[in-house]
Formats: structure tokens, C-alpha cells, sequence
């Protein structure tokens, strides 16, 4: 190993951050709680449907169909995908512009689930200052025996995330069973294990060095800060005074006692350091590896308390606010960003509300593009994919118009019956009388007319019938 | 990291040994990352060895342990074998989810009748996925991939015209049993008036624009024993179906292409030159070569191509 000056390797400096408890580890706590039960609960979740599984939410890749409650999404409605993801885009914008990294801080599940496995290691292993003492301790039965269960219980934790997000993909209590008797796909275990492996990795090995140096939303959000974002600051003016922070001591106790000989609020405990998941002093500043969960904030205003002091020596403040100016969070910025996110829910609301209930789809054949008839007419084929993405079979008739003197063959079906959920092709040919004068492309339109449904109404496709003219 | 001499200038250990007094080499060991992913690689290899066939002995090779695969050979015989790549893709082949699935439809197709898949939509759909398949397999490569054919040696199954006939029934006869199609060269019977005379009247009957008096001379060749041709072009012209002569009152024309042709005197020129040269066409027999289901479902593909009769 290198030990010069032109290391390219950082070796992890081991933090062990303290518990707190306050308003917003509370608010974390909740978040947490929600999103586990939604995460964890949701594949085994039921769901009453005519047709289909019985799962609320399953990504069924095999059918191509992706069932969320009632919302049936198909092959053809994947760019609502693309819609969700702008809106987390500029939800993240918006959001980030006014309050900072709060998506860091209270949503990524790198800090959620960092914050479980750290809950788990305090429950093996004890507070930040016990586990200091374990790890410098040498090595014996009750060391070894806390290492190992830390670590199973977070290789158990891993495991289940893997697993959980491997439900998704299938009808998750069968899904359940297989893997277990070994009888699961390929890919079930390749998810579930590189999962579990992450998992492990992330949150409890990487931790903090995951959002200093591999997560890129870390480094893009600084971009939408501005003077006016709030962000977990610290009151320097009110912290140090006019000669620095300073411990309390029998001659600095009390507010006055400190006003008078110079010193701030800050009374230098080291709390606020303690408890950041991120090792960094919060009183250096804004740093790049502060992921705002606002624990110091906890950390501080619970010594304000104590020492019966007013709260907020760190606070959530943005720049201009802490220099005492007025500091708007609706600005041109935020107001564009919000305007933005809105038009694109709206967008994908709308997309998703007005889902058309058959898909229909005209792929003319082009081997050959058309063919001269013996009775002198030319005849086009067509094939027809339509798709029914409702509960109920539909019976729909199929015309044409827009084409004057042709006729439409689509073999011997008395009706055409779309299965719910199903689709089904249908080759469709299109004779036509030719003329010189027509010579050249037409556009004419196929119409599917579903048949005692009054609610869907005709859908009609255009298509192109190729007329080779004439005969000489 | 490694340490190279340029940069730590020159603090890199050396193996102990000198050559010719001055040459010296440094020790610049492997990483140990990359040591351990060999190591990896070599106990992969010795596990390797016992699960899967790896050493050759004599004439023959180590087979594995616990890697037999079971599968139903094409005489129907179960077979267990060791593990291999083609007794894994039979397996898949009969076992897979989407054979099994499909092997569903296709007991359904082969037990159903003509009428039953032609009238099913969901039959019909399955029937020309597979059908395309088998088609491009089989018949493009002479009558194309759309099936549009190659005037003079290929008929075209797209249109609405069949030599030998349009009915299912006929068509499954037309690829299981093959076809020959056949007309006598009467270019040594007949002279060349004649032949001119004949080829007018031909092309009359479709409605082309002709001499009116070499067209009825033409027509007693046609319709008396001088030609004879209404034998098998019956006295109307439509053709007999059995024969599998072209019926000539249509606007198709699969051996001559007269629809192409620059001018009336051109078209009669290609008409004399089927008439004196005949004609002798060959479809192969599929009988042995295709199952009767895959017939089933060309016979329906086909059908369907130009609309069918």
C-alpha cells in the first residue's frame, strides 16, 4: 500500500454516531415506519380484479401488464414511466430549491436504511461511546459474539429487502415458497442475492461515503441552491459571540456571566458532531457531506433545553435569513419549478385517466405491397393488432371509410371477440377497383367498432392503401 | 496502489539479485485483489471439474456429478444423460414455459377442422404466427417470403387465382402431394399463323384489345381439335382446376408477364412464345418433410394469403 502523499485511497475515518431524540428524529422515525410498512407489506397486499392476479401491485414482466390496484399499465403505456420519473425530477428541483437536500435527509432509502442498521448496531452493540470502546477493546467472546450478530442481523435485514423487491415481480406468497424450495427463477435469485449484497454493502459497510462520493444527486443538488434555500445552519453570531464558543465553566455559566466576558451560546459540547450520521461539525458551515437529516438540530436545541436557553443556535435558516434578510420561498425559481412539477402531473393524470380502453394497431404487410386481383382490382393486406385492456370481452366490428369503392375481407369471423386483458391479430385485406388517375398511396382509415358498448367509442386508425394504377 | 519507480522516486525494493553486477529488478508485486481473484478463478475451475464434463480420458471424458438431465428423445424414448448443452435445449424445447404453452394451442389447432380455425379468430391468430415461421422455412424460398411468387417459374399464392384450386382441401392436396403443371410445346404442331392466330384469340378473352379477324381464327384452333386446347383451358377458357391450367379470361398471368408488357404487339409475342415453347412446372411433395399439422397450418397460412375460396 502507498502510503505517499499521492494516495488515490481515503481510508474510512469510523464514525459512530450518537442517538438523539427530538422533533426531527421523531419526524424520521415516522417516515421510516411509513416507508418500510409501505415497502415491505405492499407485495402482500390483495387485490380484488375480475381478471388477472389477486396482488395489489404486481410487475408482471413475462404478460407485459403491470398491475397497480386498479390501474392495469401495458407494453404501450411504459412512457407513463418516463412521466413518473420527471415529476420525481422536478419534485426533486422544487423541493431542493426551498428546503435543501430533504430529499437526503428524511426520504433516500441510502439513509433509511443506514438508519435502521445503525438502530440495529446500537441495539447489539450499544451507544456511540460503547461502541468505541468494543471496537478498541481486543478481540474476545463478547466482541466476537456482538460483531456477529450485528452483522447477521443486517445480512437478515438485506436479505429481506432483496427479497421483498423480488415480490414485486411475481405473485409473491408462490414467489415466497419457491425460492425457498428452490424452485424459483433464475432471476429471482440473481435479484434477491444482488440485492442482499448491496443492501449489506450500502448501509452497512459504505454508509455516509455512499452520498460523499458515489451518489450523484449529492453533488447535482448543490446546483439548485440558492441564497434563499433553507438549509441546517449554524447561528455563528450567536454561537460564538465575540470571543468564540466556549465550555461552561463556574465563571461562564450563565447567559449574562457569557454576554459579558465575550462568549456565544455554544458551550462546545460536541453534541451536534456526535450525532451526525456523516461525521462532519455543522459550525464549519455548509458542507458538501451534510445530507441535512437535521439531527444536530435535535442534538442542540436538546442542550438549549437543558440549559433553559431559547432553541435554535441550529436551526434550518438560509443564507440571507441568518444574515437578517428577508429570505422569500416563493421566488420566479420556486414558482417555475412548481409550475413545472404541476403541468406534469396534471400531464400524467390526464395520460393515465384517459387510458384507451382498446389498443388498436395497423402494420401493413409489405411482402408483397399489394397484389393484383384476377377480376383486375388491387387487394392490400393489413395486419391488425388490437388489444383489449378492460375486464370485460368486447365484440368489435371492423370497417373501413374513407375509400371509395372498396371492401374489406378479414376472413370468416362472424365476430371478432376480444378476451379481457388479451390482445389478438387479425389480418385484414382491403380490395380496391384501380384506375390510372389513382395511381400512387391513398390514406383511408380501419375502424374498430366495439359492439354493445356504448362507453367505448369507434376507434379509427389511419392506414395507406398502395394502388399500383391501370393496366396498359 | 503499485509502486513504480518514476513515482516514489526510486523507493521500490528490488528482488535481492544483480546480473552482470548492475542489473537489478523490482519487486513490483501483483495486487492482491488480482491474486485473489485468481485464486477464485482456480477453485472455480476445480469445482467445475466435479459438476461438469471437463477432462478428456482415452476416448472418452469425465461426465460430472449430480448434472444429469432427463428429456424425451424423437423416438419417444426417455433419455437421462449428463449435462449438456443440446440435451438443455431439447429439455427446454419440450418443458420450457413457452413450449408447453404453446404446445396447448397447437393440440387445440391440430384437432380442430378447417372451418373451426378459419373460423376462430383467436385459432387464426396463433395459426399464422407459426404458419409464418414454417412458410419462410419452406416455401420462400421459391414463391417468396409474402408469398408474391415469381412470374414464369413461381406462382404467386397472394392472389386470388389458383392454378389447382383454392379450397383447403386443395391446397393441403397441392403441398402435401406436390404438383406438376403441365402444357405441350405445340410450337413443331402448329405454324406460326396459327400459333399468332391462337395468341390473339388468348388474349381476346381477358378483354385485351386484339385483331378481330386473327382472333376468330384463332378461336377455331382453340376450341376444335387443331389446337386443343379447350381440353384443358375448357371452351370458355376459365381452366380446368384439375389440370392445373390457368384460367386465361382473368387479368392474372403467372408464366408471361403481360400486365408488363410495352404494347398489344409485345403481349401477343409472349402469349406465341408460351404456346409454341409450353410450359412444364414442379412443386415438390411435402408429405414426408412436414408433419400433418405444420400441412394443417401452411394450408390454412396459405389460404389466408390471398383470401382463399
Amino acid at each position: 500500500m502507498d502510503t505517499g502523499k499521492d494516495a488515490l485511497y481515503q481510508q474510512r475515518i469510523p464514525i459512530y454516531p450518537r442517538s438523539v431524540k427530538g422533533r426531527f428524529r421523531n419526524f424520521k422515525w415516522v417516515v421510516l415506519g411509513l416507508a418500510y410498512g409501505v415497502y415491505f407489506l405492499l407485495p402482500w397486499l390483495r387485490w380484488q380484479r375480475s381478471v388477472g392476479p389477486d396482488q395489489a401491485v404486481l410487475f408482471d414482466i413475462a404478460a407485459r401488464k403491470f398491475y397497480i390496484f386498479n390501474l392495469v399499465a401495458h407494453a404501450q403505456d411504459l412512457f407513463w414511466l418516463a412521466g413518473l420519473m420527471i415529476i420525481a425530477a422536478l419534485l426533486l428541483f422544487f423541493v431542493t430549491g426551498i428546503a435543501g437536500r430533504v430529499f437526503c435527509g428524511y426520504f433516500c432509502f441510502q439513509t433509511l436504511w443506514t438508519d435502521v442498521y445503525l438502530f440495529i448496531e446500537r441495539l447489539v452493540q450499544g451507544d456511540r461511546v460503547a461502541r468505541i470502546r468494543l471496537d478498541k477493546s481486543p478481540w474476545n467472546t463478547n466482541k466476537l459474539l456482538r460483531k456477529i450478530a450485528t452483522h447477521v442481523l443486517w445480512l437478515v435485514v438485506a436479505f429481506w429487502t432483496g427479497l421483498t423487491f423480488t415480490l414485486y415481480w411475481g405473485d409473491a406468497p408462490r414467489l415466497l415458497v419457491k425460492w425457498f424450495t428452490g424452485s424459483a427463477p433464475f432471476a429471482a435469485y440473481a435479484t434477491t442475492l444482488f440485492l442482499t449484497a448491496t443492501t449489506y454493502v450500502m448501509a452497512g459497510l459504505a454508509r455516509e461515503q455512499v452520498c460523499t462520493y458515489m451518489c450523484p444527486y449529492a453533488r447535482f443538488q448543490a446546483a439548485m441552491f440558492d441564497a434563499d434555500t433553507r438549509i441546517v445552519a449554524y447561528d455563528v453570531a450567536r454561537g460564538e459571540g465575540a470571543q468564540g464558543r466556549h465550555k461552561i465553566t463556574r465563571e461562564l455559566k450563565t447567559r449574562e456571566q457569557r454576554r459579558q466576558q465575550g462568549a456565544g451560546d455554544c458551550i462546545d459540547c460536541g453534541f451536534c458532531v456526535q450525532v451526525c450520521p456523516t461525521g462532519i461539525d455543522i459550525r464549519d458551515g455548509l458542507q458538501v457531506q451534510c445530507i441535512s437529516c437535521a439531527l444536530c438540530i435535535d442534538a442542540c436545541d436538546t442542550i438549549m433545553d437543558t440549559l433553559g436557553w431559547e432553541r435554535g443556535l441550529i436551526r434550518y435558516t438560509s443564507e440571507k435569513a441568518s444574515e437578517g434578510k428577508k429570505s422569500p420561498v416563493w421566488k420566479p425559481k420556486t414558482i417555475a419549478y412548481g409550475l413545472a412539477l404541476l403541468i406534469a402531473i396534471a400531464g400524467l393524470m390526464w395520460s393515465v385517466s384517459s387510458q384507451a380502453p382498446i389498443e388498436v394497431a395497423v402494420i401493413q404487410v409489405r411482402q408483397p405491397l399489394f397484389v393484383r386481383l384476377s377480376d383486375g382490382r388491387v387487394q392490400n393486406s393489413y395486419e391488425l393488432h388490437l388489444e383489449n385492456k378492460t375486464n370485460e370481452p368486447v365484440d368489435v366490428a371492423l370497417m373501413i371509410h374513407g375509400l371509395a369503392g372498396a371492401e374489406l375481407d378479414v376472413g370468416r369471423f362472424e365476430a371478432v371477440t376480444l378476451a379481457p386483458q388479451r390482445s389478438l391479430h387479425v389480418l385484414a385485406r382491403v380490395r380496391c377497383r384501380s384506375n390510372h388517375s389513382e395511381k400512387g398511396s391513398r390514406s383511408f382509415f380501419l375502424d374498430v367498432i366495439p359492439q354493445k358498448r356504448k362507453d367505448i367509442g369507434m376507434i379509427s386508425v389511419s392506414a395507406t392503401f398502395y394502388m399500383p394504377g391501370a393496366r396498359r | 496502489m503499485n509502486q513504480t519507480k518514476g513515482k516514489t522516486g526510486g523507493a521500490v525494493q528490488t528482488t535481492g539479485h544483480a546480473w552482470d553486477g548492475d542489473i537489478q529488478e523490482f519487486n513490483n508485486p501483483l495486487p492482491s485483489w488480482w491474486l485473489w481473484s485468481f485464486y477464485a478463478t482456480v477453485v472455480f475451475a476445480v469445482v467445475y471439474w466435479i459438476f461438469f464434463p471437463a477432462w478428456p480420458v482415452a476416448n472418452s471424458y469425465t461426465k460430472g456429478v449430480m448434472n444429469n438431465i432427463t428429456f424425451v428423445d424423437s423416438e419417444g424414448h426417455k433419455k437421462t444423460m449428463h449435462w449438456n448443452t443440446r440435451a438443455l435445449l431439447i429439455k427446454e424445447l419440450q418443458e420450457g414455459k413457452t413450449a408447453v404453452l404453446s404446445r396447448e394451442y397447437m393440440d387445440k389447432v391440430a384437432a380442430a377442422g378447417y372451418s373451426e380455425i378459419l373460423g376462430d379468430p383467436e385459432m387464426m391468430a396463433f395459426t399464422r404466427s407459426v404458419a409464418k415461421g414454417l412458410f419462410g422455412d419452406n416455401c420462400a424460398p421459391c414463391h417468396g417470403t409474402g408469398g408474391a411468387g415469381v412470374i414464369g417459374l413461381f406462382p404467386n399464392l397472394a392472389d386470388d387465382s389458383w392454378l389447382w384450386g383454392g379450397s383447403v382441401k386443395n391446397i393441403e392436396t397441392t403441398i402435401s402431394d406436390g404438383r406438376l403443371g403441365f402444357m405441350p410445346a405445340f410450337g413443331d404442331v402448329l405454324s406460326e399463323a396459327q400459333i399468332a392466330d391462337t395468341a390473339s384469340y388468348v388474349l381476346s378473352l381477358s378483354g385485351q384489345t386484339v385483331d378481330a379477324a386473327a382472333s376468330a381464327r384463332g378461336k377455331a384452333v382453340f376450341q376444335t381439335n387443331v389446337g386443343g386446347c379447350h381440353y384443358c383451358h375448357t371452351p370458355a377458357g376459365t381452366g380446368l382446376k384439375s389440370q392445373g391450367a390457368a384460367n386465361l379470361t382473368d387479368q392474372i398471368w403467372s408464366i408471361i408477364d403481360v400486365n408488363g408488357a410495352a404494347d398489344p404487339a409485345a403481349k401477343k409475342a409472349l402469349v406465341e412464345q408460351v404456346i409454341a415453347k409450353g410450359v412444364e412446372r414442379r412443386m415438390p411433395s411435402w408429405s414426408k418433410r412436414l408433419t400433418p399439422t405444420q400441412i394443417k397450418l401452411l394450408t390454412v397460412y396459405v389460404h389466408e394469403l390471398g383470401g382463399g375460396q
